[in-house]
């Protein structure tokens, strides 16, 4: 099976940059930060694919660059160099000008227009962030933050976009008759699954995921990450879910990759990665939680 | 110095057309104007967008139409005759102001028949007789921003434009019909200007919307305080921001008449008796009612 999305080579630098930053950093040199220039190397040479139905994993301590990653697939930022590619069957009829005629895959996704780039993230994406504040606005109710997605999709009919928000929160367990209040009201674990219904409003054929339970409390986390488990099989979601936590991973995703420093010092079945970790980096970060 | 002294320092113009007295035609240098003008074909050439200007000094404060009076200064002409209404009114003080500004510093004729007039400046209305495509309405605008209401900051708002990213704008539609049943906004109501920009038409009633939609005549905005000049072109679609299931509305007058001119299809004034406590109507074009008025007489 081709994959979904091919991400190849994917950096995003923070500062000037000098001819040095390259070698200066990365997992041997167990810093992000070059020290000739200052700058810092978030993400350094990523690359992987992402398939359909799949949930991709991505772990590694503080700073690693996983947000970054992240931040960087959603088109929230620039990378400094790589491409990001997708299929065909990804279904962008109205994005026809980014296939060339007898290609699987599309142009290179980071060179759109800033204008493209939010078509193609309406059409295709989703986020929940760890921070309810960075996806949710607090003082506008719960079904208008849901509609808001919606809008950007080209709904206008507040009807209909009323009936899908209720329908989304009912799903994500969400009292329906608490949609017109804002999320300022709700609890932490409730603020993360209007999140959620926020981020499937468009039926998007990629989720991101990034640190969704941390901070929550253990049984919240678990009703949660249950939560996430369903809608993944029941809407065919491709997910990149990031954590810090090897168990959310190891529930939630057949294949992971491990990050360091900017670089993925290690990827593969979640299984093996956890059974038998290869890189000592992953070998540490294994043996000190489980 | 303030308008009352210029007027008052002021010779009458000559008959042979020479500029009144130390000023060129039209108050403004020709470099400024046109200047402006350049600023206007480009917004006539991008209908709907806000394009930057440097405004000038004008012998009136900002905020009392110098946008608008500047648009006029660099178009008028000899021959032009001239309107000026304020929220419907030719005889406000603001309006005749600019009215004998405009007549002394280009010495044009004035009106107030908007059948007869070529160029017309006003302030929150446009008139209710249909203009033709050998007339310009100016629009004095104070606030250009349509988007100001959902998002203080101007480099944010232009990126919203660029990237005609206008959820936010249709949020706090969405959320407005949410909490009182329909939209509430009755002035400045945001339209989509030839499918693509979000743009506000200035203060006028919402009755006065869909007259800017295909109409004939060249519409022109300016705001003075902001600096900036936009265009709703002729036969240019002007869309206001509307539902599926909860259509744009105007004011609704029904069962209304004016007092004065028994106008029954007019944007009417109410107007509360002090003796009485009664309430009346009377059309807010005053010249659009003077004219019926006299027709009445006759
Ligand atoms: N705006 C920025 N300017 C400079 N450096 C930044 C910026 N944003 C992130 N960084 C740096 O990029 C590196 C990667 O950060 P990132 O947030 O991606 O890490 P992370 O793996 O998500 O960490 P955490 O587990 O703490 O969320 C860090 O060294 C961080 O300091
Ligand atoms: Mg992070
Ligand atoms: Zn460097």
């Amino acid at each position: 099976m081709e994959p979904l999305i091919r991400i190849r080579n994917l950096s995003k630098r923070f500062g000037q940059g000098c001819s040095r930053c390259r070698d200066a950093t990365g997992q041997e040199q167990d810093t992000n930060l070059c020290p000739h220039c200052g700058s810092v190397m978030a993400c350094n040479d990523v690359s992987f694919d992402l398939f359909r139905n799949e949930a991709l994993g991505v772990v590694g301590e503080s700073g690693s660059g996983k947000s970054t990653l992240v931040r960087l697939l959603h088109f929230e930022w620039e990378a400094s160099e790589g491409a990001v590619e997708m299929h065909r069957s990804a279904g962008l009829e109205n994005l026809p000008e980014i296939f060339a005629t007898g290609s699987d895959y599309s142009f290179n996704l980071l060179g759109l227009s800033h204008f493209q780039k939010r078509q193609l993230r309406n059409a295709l994406m989703g986020i929940v962030y760890q921070n309810p504040h960075l996806g949710l606005r607090m003082q506008i109710s719960s079904g208008g933050n849901i509609a808001e997605r919606l809008l950007g999709a080209g709904w206008r009919h507040i009807g209909k976009m009323r009936r899908r928000s209720a329908e989304l929160l009912e799903r994500t367990e969400i009292p329906v008759e608490r949609m017109d209040e804002p999320p300022c009201n709700f609890s932490g674990g409730m603020q993360q699954r209007v999140q959620i219904a926020k981020a499937l409003s468009n039926n998007p054929l990629i989720l991101f995921l990034d640190e969704v339970t941390t901070g929550l409390d253990l049984s919240v986390q678990a009703r949660v990450l249950d939560l996430i488990r369903n809608l993944r099989s029941e809407f065919n979601l491709s997910m990149l879910v990031v954590s810090h936590d090897l168990g959310v991973i190891n529930l939630l995703c057949q294949r992971t990759m491990v990050m360091k420093s900017g670089h993925v010092v290690e990827s593969g079945l979640t299984d093996q990665i956890l059974q038998d970790p290869q890189h000592r980096y992953t070998q540490l970060l294994v043996a000190s939680q489980l | 110095m303030l308008m009352r002294e210029w007027l008052q320092n002021e010779n009458e113009p000559g008959s042979d057309g020479a500029p009144a007295a130390g000023y060129p035609f039209g108050f403004m240098d020709e470099g400024a104007k046109k200047e402006i003008r350049r600023s206007i074909l480009k917004a006539v050439a991008i209908p709907g967008y806000q394009v930057p200007y440097g405004s000038r000094e004008m012998p009136i404060a900002r905020g009392w139409g110098t946008g608008g009076l500047q648009i006029t200064l660099s178009l008028v002409k000899p021959d032009d005759i001239f309107k000026v209404i304020d929220q419907g009114c030719d005889g406000s003080v603001n309006a005749v102001n600019i009215k004998k500004f405009v007549a002394a510093v280009a010495d044009v004729a004035i009106t107030t028949d908007t059948r007869a007039a070529t160029l017309i400046q006003t302030r929150h209305r446009i008139p209710e007789e249909p203009m033709t495509d050998r007339q310009i309405l100016v629009l004095q605008v104070p606030y250009p921003e349509a988007l100001r209401e959902v998002e203080p900051s101007e480099m944010e708002t232009r990126r919203m434009h660029a990237e005609a990213d206008y959820s936010r704008m249709w949020l706090f539609l969405y959320e407005d019909i949410v909490k009182y049943g329909e939209i509430t906004i009755s002035y400045r109501y945001p339209v989509t200007v030839n499918g693509r920009y979000i743009t506000d038409p200035s203060p006028i009633p919402r009755w006065d919307v869909p007259k800017l939609h295909m109409a004939d005549t060249l519409f022109l905005f300016g705001a003075g305080r902001e600096k900036r000049i936009y265009a709703i072109p002729p036969h240019t679609s002007v869309e206001p921001l509307e539902f599926e299931d909860h259509k744009f509305r105007t004011e609704n007058f029904s069962g209304k008449a004016c007092a004065r001119c028994g106008a029954t299809d007019t944007y009417l004034d109410e107007v509360i008796d002090n003796a009485g406590g009664g309430r009346s109507y009377f059309c807010s074009d005053s010249g659009y009612c003077d004219k019926r008025s006299l027709a009445w007489n006759h």
